[in-house]
């Protein structure tokens, strides 16, 4: 592989308004290799890559296509130079058909459209690569992994020979993800040259030919896999040793705090609807359920807070009968929630983190029946829930959108967890957040349960599954597929179950 | 039966000024774009339209320079909106209120004169007074389909829905999501002016200061109405036409219904349509609609 | 909202100020191109309505109208809601009000004028629950509804005001009856200054203390802010919906009635120049900020009453005035405030 690289990134810099996102970044992608991008979230992946595709421009640096110098200000100059690059939140039009979609990338689409020709076209394309695909189905209508099929082929039709993915396995269940490192060694033998962005080490070791580990906006080092070990990779990627979960030893868990016994929900949109779910949390446990995104974990959540409507079964808090009751009923009997992406699903942006603190709890803080406010109550509540929970103050008239993910979902951990409460419901609480906050969020979510309170912690990441959890049961298509004990059951085991391979208890 | 030949006929010309402004306005929202100042862009055209026939004594003059300004005006609207991503409803009413001031500023001058007016040619084997339509009118009812095809046939079509759908996703696949925007603006602006100018050259054959009574907000209730379809639009503008008629035709018979009540049809419709569509189906709207892009960075 | 510190408002005082300048500039070579003298017509237009006492009293009656229909779109809109149909909730309300005028029996004065007040909320509110019932439900979008229904009311108004409320002295012109004394806002000092600013004076103060400070301005504002966190923290996200837009329409339909009630004592078709309209732009302009909206309800109110004295000075069309207004709004929104509309 002596040729001159396909790809050639030297010394690319890129800042945004709070942070250097690359660094002096140097990257080389040989032909007819695949390239893993590795590093954890906001290592400065993704910017990179975007800025290959044109969609960012770099501050400094320059870029090298078959080793001639190259200035890519868009998209369209990156896609004229054979790179394409498959997004993370899929670039696909949920009202246009795939057809249409993918139309919209083609380079020589003739200036009249027939509908008929476009969709015999890209039927025999679709077989040729072996993405099967109906054109004339609106996108929305897609599944996840169908719509990374129709990412591909875009692609492959617009005559892309450099294809940048970018954390494509996020979204696909174990065999899904197999399948796609098939097709990507099909598409190497076929002379295409592949970047993929991973934080997934075992990925990278068993697909990529050569690794690139980022961290902090720059690059730590390239590896082959052979020469390499996981460890070596993960002194990489975090530098310095992670602080570990620390967890308690066993203990027998307490009276039910929660019950749900054959609830069913209808199906919103896509997502299907709870079906026949039975499950208790107990005071002192944590509940881990498992499962690939869109199996109903969602609605679970949902159900439980009285977000979604039970529409045959029964919901049990503290031994009432709470299937009827509306979300504020519930938060004041004593329901936390901690969910993911807390900017989207917990905070105002705009407000303070004071505003956002005093939203808390209806009428806790409220005085002359709404017509005022305890803005000192708040303010202490606030100060003392920082302490309570050893976590640094922040700072209260900063606004929710200017904290970190960090920062936000500690905020959100303060809010729900420091007054009485009895459950915890945590939605991929840890999601997208840094290593030391996602663990700030473990060590919160353990603390509740030598409480004595009961957790119920949805989660896609099997290894926080594994050392959190007292139990863990497997959601698929809105049912409960699974149950096992951590201690006796391995990943392989739980994965299989999620992906519907085989109904599992230990 | 005479009664109801005349109703028709009378319905198509007077969907003819509403039929303009809709047919750009969905375009416009194709894009994602809301502009409410489509009521200031037809004053515009109608009294730019009418002075400059009485001046020049051409009606076609007039015509072709509303086009003119309605394509300017429009793209002030459009700099706002696109290039200082300025809030499309408050741009939108500030281009109202302009058209509104700007057409009686430059209309005071003719207010009850008569300026010439378009010719009119019979619909192909009519021999009475019915059916002899301005050639606008015939313009208005071929610009349906062929934005239709414009906007479901073309590339460029597709480039225009993708804008409005997702102005990122465009941008990525290599579309510039502004430049698609000015365009649309610019056909928006010359058809609401065009219709302004139909309604005082082709219609009444005067001007007055407001005389557009609200089209262009009935304009914007029908691309809704038509679910941003150019072929539905045609529907809706017959409809608008064929109310208005109707209550000309009650009132020069003296029948005893409210003329406000046939006025308040085409809405009272739209928002039922609306009603019945609000539920259930999903992605008609274009998905930016009303958003403003700020770009990649 | 923190913003609302005094410090902060110098800036964008400047900026107005400059603004203002420009447009002035503007417009000035509008009229000359016209054949005005702009600087007698500045000179006349500043004299006669900020000046003299009662111009400015004129200026000031001008401005409750503005405040009010102003805080009834800042309201929704703090609340995520897009309330464009101020104008025809503030006809609605006229039209509620001027019921309860002609219509309830004697009563002792301050108790009909009252009565006559809450009706036309009433009026507005009930007009603004339609578009608020369903947004809250989800099935229109209340920008259109209200957009529509801004269209709707004048035709509802000119049924009553052709029909069965036509007043039978005046034949050629309809309008209602005149309203009775104990139904009439008074006129203090001489002047056209009335009651209704005063109210409107009121209902921003009430409404800056409430929306920033309280608990239901903070959960008012958090359904606007984020609805999805809202719904999850247990706030009843619909009803602050229908609460907001119903609120609105109340205050917007206080501005028609007193605008009538004091103005025009008798209903008739051409009772706003685009009121409603307006309060959405100075809203807008004011970024639903309590001292913004009295500064820009100030000002339009200022350039409304200037249409006039130029209809009379320089025998301009009312309309031409309306110009002067897009220029300003085209130069402020060709200098965008901030990121993103703040709620």
């Amino acid at each position: 592989m002596g040729d001159t690289p396909v790809l050639r990134l030297v010394e690319i810099t890129k800042r945004f308004p709070h942070v250097v996102a690359n660094d002096r970044v140097s990257l080389e992608l040989l032909p007819g290799e695949i390239h893993a991008l590795l590093g954890e979230n906001g290592a400065g992946k993704s910017t990179l890559v975007k800025i290959a595709y044109g969609f960012y421009q770099a501050d400094s640096g320059e870029i090298y296509v078959h080793g001639k110098k190259v200035d890519i200000s868009s998209p369209r100059d990156a896609r004229r130079l054979g790179i394409g690059l498959v997004f993370q939140g899929f670039t696909l039009i949920p009202a246009l058909t795939v057809a249409e979609n993918v139309a919209l990338f083609l380079a020589e689409l003739p200036w009249v459209v027939r509908p008929r020709d476009l969709h015999r076209a890209l039927r025999e394309a679709s077989r040729r690569y072996g993405l099967e695909l109906d054109p004339a189905t609106p996108v929305w209508q897609l599944s996840v992994g169908e719509q990374q099929r129709v990412e591909l082929l875009k692609l492959l039709l617009a005559n892309a020979r450099i294809l940048i993915f970018d954390e494509p396995t996020k979204v696909l269940v174990p065999h899904e993800v197999e399948n796609l490192f098939r097709v990507f060694q099909g598409l190497r033998e076929d002379g295409y040259s592949l970047i993929f962005i991973t934080h997934k080490l075992r990925e990278a070791l068993t697909c990529a030919d050569r690794i690139t580990v980022m961290r902090q906006g720059r690059v730590v080092g390239t590896v082959r896999p052979g020469e390499t070990s996981e460890e070596a990779l993960l002194h990489m990627m975090f530098g310095e040793r992670l602080g570990e979960v620390v967890r308690a030893a066993g203990r027998e868990p307490g009276e039910p705090i929660l019950e749900l016994r054959g609830v069913c929900t209808k199906p919103v949109g896509t997502a299907p609807g709870l079906a026949d779910v039975d499950l208790v949390v107990r005071a002192g446990e944590i509940v881990g359920v498992a499962g690939v995104s869109g199996n109903g974990q969602r609605e679970l959540g949902d159900a439980i807070l009285g977000l979604l409507r039970i529409t045959r079964g029964k919901k049990l808090f503290l031994g009432e009968d709470a299937t009827r009751w509306p979300p504020r009923r519930l938060i004041q009997k004593g329901v936390a929630f901690v969910p993911e992406d807390p900017l989207a699903m917990a905070v105002v942006p705009w407000f303070s983190v004071l505003e956002n603190l005093g939203l808390l709890d209806p009428r806790r803080f409220s005085r002359l029946g709404g017509l005022g406010l305890d803005w000192a109550g708040v303010r202490a509540h606030l100060q003392a829930g920082f302490a309570r929970l050893g976590l640094n103050p922040l700072p209260e008239q900063a606004r929710a959108a200017t904290l970190s993910g960090g920062n936000l979902q500690r905020l959100v951990l303060v809010r729900e967890l420091s007054r009485p409460y009895h459950l915890v419901v945590g939605l991929y609480p840890t999601r997208g957040l840094d290593v030391r906050s996602a663990n700030a969020v473990r060590q919160a979510l353990l603390a509740a349960r030598e409480e004595g309170k009961g957790v119920l912690l949805i989660s896609e990441d099997l290894n926080e599954l594994f050392s959190l959890s007292d139990r863990i049961v497997v959601m698929l298509r809105g049912r409960l597929v699974g149950e096992f004990r951590p201690e006796a059951a391995n990943l392989t085991e739980v994965g299989r179950c999620m992906t519907g391979a085989g109904v599992g208890h230990a | 039966m005479n009664w109801f030949l005349s109703w028709i006929s009378g319905a198509i010309l007077y969907a003819a000024p509403i039929l303009f402004p809709t047919l750009g306005e969905v375009v416009e929202q194709r894009t994602g774009m809301v502009n409410l100042g489509l009521e200031g862009l037809m004053l515009l055209g109608a009294s730019v339209g009418f002075s400059v026939s009485f001046v020049t004594r051409n009606a076609w003059l007039g015509v072709l320079a509303a086009a003119g300004v309605g394509l300017v005006a429009n793209l002030i609207y459009a700099g706002l909106v696109v290039h200082r991503r300025a809030h499309q409803l408050a741009a939108g009413l500030a281009l109202m209120f302009f058209g509104i001031g700007m057409s009686a500023l430059i209309g005071k001058p003719y207010v009850g004169q008569m300026a010439p007016g378009l010719p009119k040619y019979a619909l192909a084997g009519s021999q009475s007074l019915l059916f002899r339509y301005d050639p606008l009118v015939y313009l208005a009812f071929l610009l349906a389909p062929l934005l239709w095809f414009l906007l479901f046939r073309t590339r460029f079509g597709l480039w225009l829905r993708a804008v409005g759908e997702s102005p990122a996703i465009a941008y990525a696949a290599g579309v510039s999501p502004n430049a698609v925007r000015y365009f649309a603006a610019a056909l928006a602006g010359t058809l609401a002016a065009v219709g302004g100018a139909h309604l005082s050259l082709g219609i009444t054959g005067t001007w007055s200061e407001g005389m557009t009574a609200g089209r262009g907000f009935i304009a914007i209730a029908l691309v809704i109405f038509s679910r941003w379809n150019p072929l539905r639009a045609i529907a809706g503008a017959l409809l608008f036409g064929g109310a208005v008629v109707l209550q000309l035709q009650l009132q020069a018979q003296g029948v005893g219904i409210s003329p406000f009540f046939l006025d308040m049809l085409p809405y009272v419709l739209t928002l039922l349509v609306l009603l019945v569509w609000g539920r259930g189906v999903r992605h008609v709207a274009p998905a930016s609609l009303g958003r403003v892009y700020f770009g990649t960075e | 909202m923190r913003s609302l510190g005094w410090t902060r408002l110098g800036w964008p005082a400047l900026r107005l100020l400059l603004t203002v300048a420009i447009v002035l500039g503007v417009f000035g070579l509008f009229l000359w191109a016209l054949g005005k003298d702009p600087i007698q017509a500045y000179r006349d237009t500043f004299r006669l309505n900020l000046l003299n006492p009662r111009g400015l009293a004129g200026v000031l009656a001008r401005m409750a109208p503005l405040l009010l229909t102003a805080l009834g779109v800042a309201l929704p809109f703090r609340s995520g809601l897009i309330n464009v149909g101020a104008e025809g909730q503030f006809l609605m309300g006229a039209l509620a009000g001027t019921w309860a005028a002609l219509n309830l029996p004697a009563l002792p004065w301050g108790l009909h004028l009252a009565l006559v007040l809450l009706a036309g909320m009433g009026g507005g509110a009930l007009w603004a629950a339609i578009p608020g019932a369903l947004r809250a439900l989800g099935w229109v979008n209340e920008t259109i509804a209200t957009l529509l229904l801004n269209y709707l009311a004048p035709l509802v108004v000119g049924y009553f005001v052709f029909g069965p409320w036509r007043a039978p002295e005046l034949a050629f012109y309809p309008q209602t009856p005149e309203f009775p004394a104990s139904a009439r806002l008074p006129l203090w000092f001489g002047t056209r200054l009335h009651l209704g600013f005063f109210l409107g004076l009121f209902f921003l103060l009430a409404y800056a203390y409430l929306v920033s400070r309280s608990r239901w301005g903070l959960e008012l504002r958090a359904v606007g802010g984020n609805p999805e966190a809202a719904r999850r923290l247990g706030l009843p996200v619909e009803r602050w919906i229908l609460a907001a837009m119903v609120l609105g329409g109340a205050l917007a339909g206080l501005a028609g009635i007193t605008e009538v009630a004091a103005v025009h004592a008798r209903l008739k078709l051409d009772i706003s120049p685009g009121y409603g309209f307006m309060g959405f732009l100075v809203n807008w302009l004011a970024f639903a900020h309590p001292v913004g909206i009295l500064v820009m309800s100030f000002l339009l109110a200022f350039i409304a009453s200037s249409g006039f004295t130029l209809q009379i000075t320089q025998r301009l069309p009312y309309a031409a005035v309306n110009v002067l207004m897009a220029l300003i709004l085209f130069t402020v929104l060709a200098k965008p405030l901030a990121r993103e509309v703040r709620r």
